[in-house]
């Protein structure tokens, strides 16, 4: 089991001044897997991906990844490294075309030097000709090619959480963090994304940590579950287990009144 | 491809204006006065670009410009003046020394953001413009004297080439990392960017290309002083990129060679000049929130049915 181990967080946490945050937490994902991280509001589960992507820097624990300690790392180093997510808030380049969106993503993948690009060397071209034909394909997985030329903040609100993941693949990721993607759907366009979900991780082999609020979605889609709860995680399982654990359903509907 | 198209339709028109004013000059209908405020209007349009790339495009808000002007000024006169060097390689060597100091000013202060980077860009520039009252070797106070060499074709070239590199610069993935900084620096981290790298190329840019603007103006007139490059200097060219539309090169030239007319017609009224160019400034800004072009560029305009505002 620990042969295709991806990403493993050992007592991770973090302190903002006095208050901690986040403390002891431990999670892995392996290769492949779909992992949901659940828990009511203000649980620290924003504050775990900014520590997994290098937004935040754990004052305590360790991360590694793929063999890699991230400790240290800044969040550009740890996207080369193959942690791509999307935000809770839409954080799109907003005046920027849906195309050159996901063609900032994919930057990485392209080698034309910056001297090449000043003085339109070959390289250049052929590396822009690359880069043009990649962010289509993408583009096009997500039904959203026909709005290349669109500036993404003229986007509906469901077509820009699609081009937030659109934009998260392009940087070639093996673990992909999203952050709450439903976030704002009604039940059909939920739906869509959580079918739209599945195929991805299945046609680029990701694995995938999941941030949703939606329950029934969440115990749907999601081989094992992580619940936090005031920054400490209390309960990992599958999500029947989750289901039947008195702690979770303490943390999201308060203690039993014992008379 | 339709980038190949704009660059060489860029070049003709380039051509077009250059052999046109050249005629006039040859033929004695523009005099020296004239001549020297298309010179000035060439040097200002190199400072708006250079700026643009600062501000418009990555999104940093650098206000000590004046200062990188300075230091390509300088630098460039002590090449002709001191060790007898060609102008040519005056600018160059201006150029350079100014872009590094550009890559040493901007690598520690490029972590600030906002108002606190203005801040400390202002304070670099006016630390340049000290430095330079108080060395003996090139005045001090009373400025330096520089032969007149700058010439319509120097100005007029440089700018081409000016144009040129930051225009490529900006259409290409490395000009997308910056403007991704521009909107949004978390986000642009998180999608790999290396925006401290990014910031700091933008920045050296710029001082590189306001450093050629300062050599071309030290050996315009007879004359360099260090009162020329201070803050309100800064604030000239910072009002170049802003009325022209941040984001957009062509604004900044406009707004520039706009603004460059305004005040040389002004100065036959120099009573009221500096009343009417702020009254203009007003109205444009009320009209034109965004600046004269917004984020659109001047080509964008030409493609019809296409939507324009993404590429910069």
């Amino acid at each position: 089991m620990t042969s295709n181990l991806l990403i493993k967080a050992e007592n991770v946490g973090i302190q903002f001044g006095g208050l901690k945050a986040v403390q002891n937490v431990n999670l892995y994902l392996n290769s492949g897997e779909l992992i949901g991280l659940i828990g009511p509001n203000g649980a620290g589960k924003t504050t775990t991906f900014n520590m997994l992507t290098g937004v935040y820097q754990p004052t305590e624990g360790t991360i590694t990844f793929d063999g890699k300690k991230l400790n240290g790392l800044k969040p550009f180093q740890v996207t080369k490294l193959g942690i791509s997510r999307t935000f809770q808030n839409i954080r799109l380049f907003k005046d920027l075309s849906v195309l050159d969106n996901v063609k900032v993503a994919n930057h990485n993948l392209a080698k034309h030097s910056l001297f090449a690009s000043i003085f339109r060397l070959p390289s250049h071209f052929a590396g822009e000709a690359k880069m043009e034909k990649e962010s289509i394909e993408f583009l096009k997985i997500f039904g959203l090619d026909i709005y290349k030329d669109e500036l993404a903040k003229n986007l509906p609100y469901g077509m820009q959480r699609r081009l937030e993941i659109a934009r998260a693949l392009a940087a070639n990721p093996k673990l992909l963090l999203l952050d709450e993607p439903a976030a704002g759907m009604n039940p059909q366009e939920t739906r869509e994304l959580m079918e739209l979900i599945a195929f991805i991780r299945k046609e680029f082999g990701l694995t995938i940590l999941l941030i949703e609020h939606d329950m029934h979605l969440v115990m749907g889609i999601c081989e094992r579950i992580y619940v936090l709860d005031h920054g400490q995680l209390i309960a990992d399982g599958t999500p029947e287990e989750i289901r039947n654990n008195p702690k979770v359903i303490e943390a999201y509907l308060g203690e039993e009144v014992i008379d | 491809m339709k980038k190949s198209k704009a660059f060489w339709g860029f070049l003709v028109l380039a051509l077009v204006i250059y052999a046109v004013v050249q005629g006039m000059i040859s033929g004695g209908m523009l005099d020296l006065y004239y001549q020297n405020i298309l010179i000035q209007m060439c040097i200002n349009v190199m400072l708006a670009v250079s700026l643009h790339i600062v501000i418009g495009i990555t999104g940093q808000f650098s206000i000590g410009h004046a200062g990188f002007m300075a230091v390509g000024a300088y630098v460039s006169a002590i090449v002709t003046m001191k060790l007898g060097l060609p102008l040519i390689v005056a600018i160059l060597l201006g150029a350079v020394i100014s872009a590094l100091a550009g890559l040493l000013v901007g690598i520690p202060t490029l972590r600030l953001k906002g108002d606190y980077l203005a801040i400390a860009t202002l304070g670099f520039a006016e630390i340049i413009r000290i430095i330079f009252l108080n060395v003996d070797y090139v005045g001090g106070a009373a400025g330096m004297v520089v032969m007149n060499m700058t010439t319509w074709t120097y100005a007029f070239v440089a700018v081409v080439i000016t144009i040129l590199v930051i225009a490529n610069f900006t259409n290409s993935r490395h000009g997308r990392g910056c403007i991704s900084i521009r909107e949004d620096e978390i986000a642009s981290d998180a999608m790999g960017i290396n925006t401290t790298y990014y910031k700091v190329i933008a920045f050296t840019i710029g001082a590189f290309f306001a450093g050629v603007a300062g050599a071309i103006y030290s050996h315009n007139f007879f004359i360099i002083q260090p009162t020329t490059f201070n803050f309100l200097k800064s604030f000239d060219i910072l009002i170049y990129v802003v009325l022209g539309g941040l984001g957009s090169l062509s604004g900044s030239v406009i707004a520039a060679i706009f603004l460059t007319v305004v005040s040389a017609y002004l100065s036959n009224f120099p009573e009221t000049r500096m009343i009417i160019y702020s009254l203009v400034l007003i109205i444009v800004m009320l009209y034109r929130p965004t600046g004269l072009m917004g984020t659109k560029e001047i080509t964008s305009l030409f493609k019809f049915g296409k939507k324009g505002g993404s590429k910069v």
